[in-house]
């Protein structure tokens, strides 16, 4: 049972795929500039990373070696395109401006990287479980950044006003940077610092040593 | 029937690297998928086409003033009349269907466009279809109160499409709405702002010799007698508001409805 809670805990802080593996990085920039966007964002691929999980685990035995990446690739497009037609039925405003955003989960390491690394390895449920995981994990991060650049970027959250902009005859003067995908790097740059502050076990390794303390230390 | 279990047990025993085997699994998981995928797209298209078309209507219907909060979009609609414009002469024409026709996919066409030549070209549309659909929204007396002109044209990263309602005079501006473009969200995005849009109605076109007037400028609109054709920019989307202002001006004048315009207005004159 402990193993089980694990699978859904451990990606959330310990083992974040955004901050710690530093995978997805490109819908946390593209995506995050509006909460609501952001929230069926992180929905979208929650689902597509559990489901191609499953689906893959349940497979793993029959799938040839040489075509194991095209077979992954396969199942994760079709359950995007599949995503991308529902939210186009049930939720038409959203997924216009997400738009493309939708159909590059299909290149997302996050989905790509849980499919070869775990669901080729391990039982159906527990594949699912790790999905939902690392999907909640990314949608930690995306939904912290969503907050940050729409609260002091418009001086909303989910289109409410919550900061009376000055324009708008209230106080708030908002930061127009927040807008801009650049400060979402910013954001996530802070929160792998702090988190690495905090929990210095999540620090890598130096890889190599910067050439003059090599030599002042064999001297 | 015994057979079959064993059959399957057998196929599936073959090992992995056999190259039938990789054949047949990618054949088999490619069936599948597309399976999947496009039972989700026909099951689910009625769906997406009634979403397309009811924002359409909404956004006529909200560029014209005539939405209510909560008000039953195909009810409200019934005021509206869908018009085919042709575009070369400016007056009403049959020759394409307004159900099944698209401007978009026209414009593309060579033989229903035509290529703008780059002074004509403000709006940075490149090609203009020969026909357009225009709706007219008529009061109790059946007399056109309102003309929703579709329009569109270059901002920064998009292509802003909208609908500009004016009077039947074809000067003064009811209101202007996009239903899709891709500016940066909060900077060139806020064409969609309420506050923004709301300093469009009222707003004349040209002046009283009939010269084209009207302008986005940047910073704020002059006051006086000038403002009256003059909308506010966006602050810190010079690009977008430079896109709004060409588009409106392109698609009211010559080139795009400004022969449409002068027939209502005749038409006008002479029944009046």
């Amino acid at each position: 049972m402990a193993e089980t809670r694990k699978l859904v805990t451990d990606p959330l802080i310990e083992n974040n795929p955004i901050i710690l593996q530093t995978l997805g990085i490109c819908s946390a920039l593209a995506v995050t500039s509006s909460l609501g966007v952001s929230l069926i964002m992180c929905i979208a691929l929650t689902s597509v990373t559990a489901f191609s999980n499953l689906s893959i685990s349940l497979i793993r035995h029959q799938v040839p070696g040489s075509i194991r990446i095209i077979v992954q690739m396969v199942i994760i497009a079709s359950l995007v395109i599949v995503v991308d037609q529902i939210l186009k039925a049930y939720a038409y405003e959203v997924s216009k401006t997400l738009s493309v955003f939708v159909g590059l989960i299909i290149t997302n390491c996050i989905v790509m990287g849980r499919a070869e690394a775990y669901a080729m390895q391990n039982p159906p449920m527990a594949s699912f479980l790790d999905g939902i995981g690392n999907g909640l994990g990314y949608s930690a991060i995306l939904i912290s950044v969503a907050v940050i650049r729409e609260l002091f970027g418009a001086g909303t959250l989910l289109g409410l006003e919550i900061l009376p902009l000055v324009k708008n005859g209230g106080w708030y003067e908002p930061n127009g940077l927040l807008l801009l995908p650049p400060s979402a790097f910013f954001i996530i740059g802070c929160f792998i610092w702090i988190l690495r502050t905090v929990k210095t076990r999540q620090r890598e390794k130096i890889a190599f040593q910067i050439m003059d303390v090599q030599v002042k230390e064999h001297a | 029937m015994a057979e079959q279990p064993s059959w399957i047990q057998r196929l599936l025993a073959v090992p992995n690297d056999n190259p039938w085997k990789t054949i047949g699994v990618a054949v088999v998981l490619c069936l599948v998928c597309s399976i999947v995928v496009s039972a989700t797209a026909v099951g689910l298209r009625d769906l997406q086409e009634a979403n397309k078309r009811e924002e359409v209507r909404r956004n006529i219907l909200e560029v014209s003033g005539l939405m209510r909060p909560g008000g039953d979009i195909d009810e409200l609609f019934k005021q509206v009349e869908p018009r085919v414009v042709d575009l070369r002469t400016g007056s009403f024409s049959d020759a394409v269907d307004h159900a099944s026709y698209i401007q978009r996919d026209a414009a593309r066409d060579p033989e229903m466009s035509v290529a703008l030549t780059p002074d004509q070209d403000i709006a940075s549309i490149r090609r203009k279809a020969h026909y357009a659909t225009v709706y007219l929204v008529k009061d109790s007396q059946d007399a056109v109160s309102t003309v929703i002109l579709p329009v569109h044209g270059y901002g920064l990263w998009s292509t802003l499409y909208g609908y500009l309602a004016v009077k039947p005079d074809g000067r003064e501006v009811i209101g202007l709405q996009f239903y899709e473009h891709a500016e940066t969200p909060g900077l060139g995005g806020e064409v969609d702002n309420p506050r923004w849009r709301s300093q469009w109605p009222g707003k004349l076109l040209s002046d009283d010799d009939g010269k084209l007037r009207i302008e986005v400028v940047k910073g704020t609109a002059a006051s006086g007698p000038e403002g009256v054709h003059q909308v506010d920019g966006l602050a810190g989307a010079t690009l977008t508001s430079r896109g709004v202002n060409n588009l409106v001006r392109f698609w009211v004048d010559e080139n795009g409805f400004g022969l449409f315009l002068n027939n209502l207005q005749q038409e006008l004159a002479d029944n009046g």
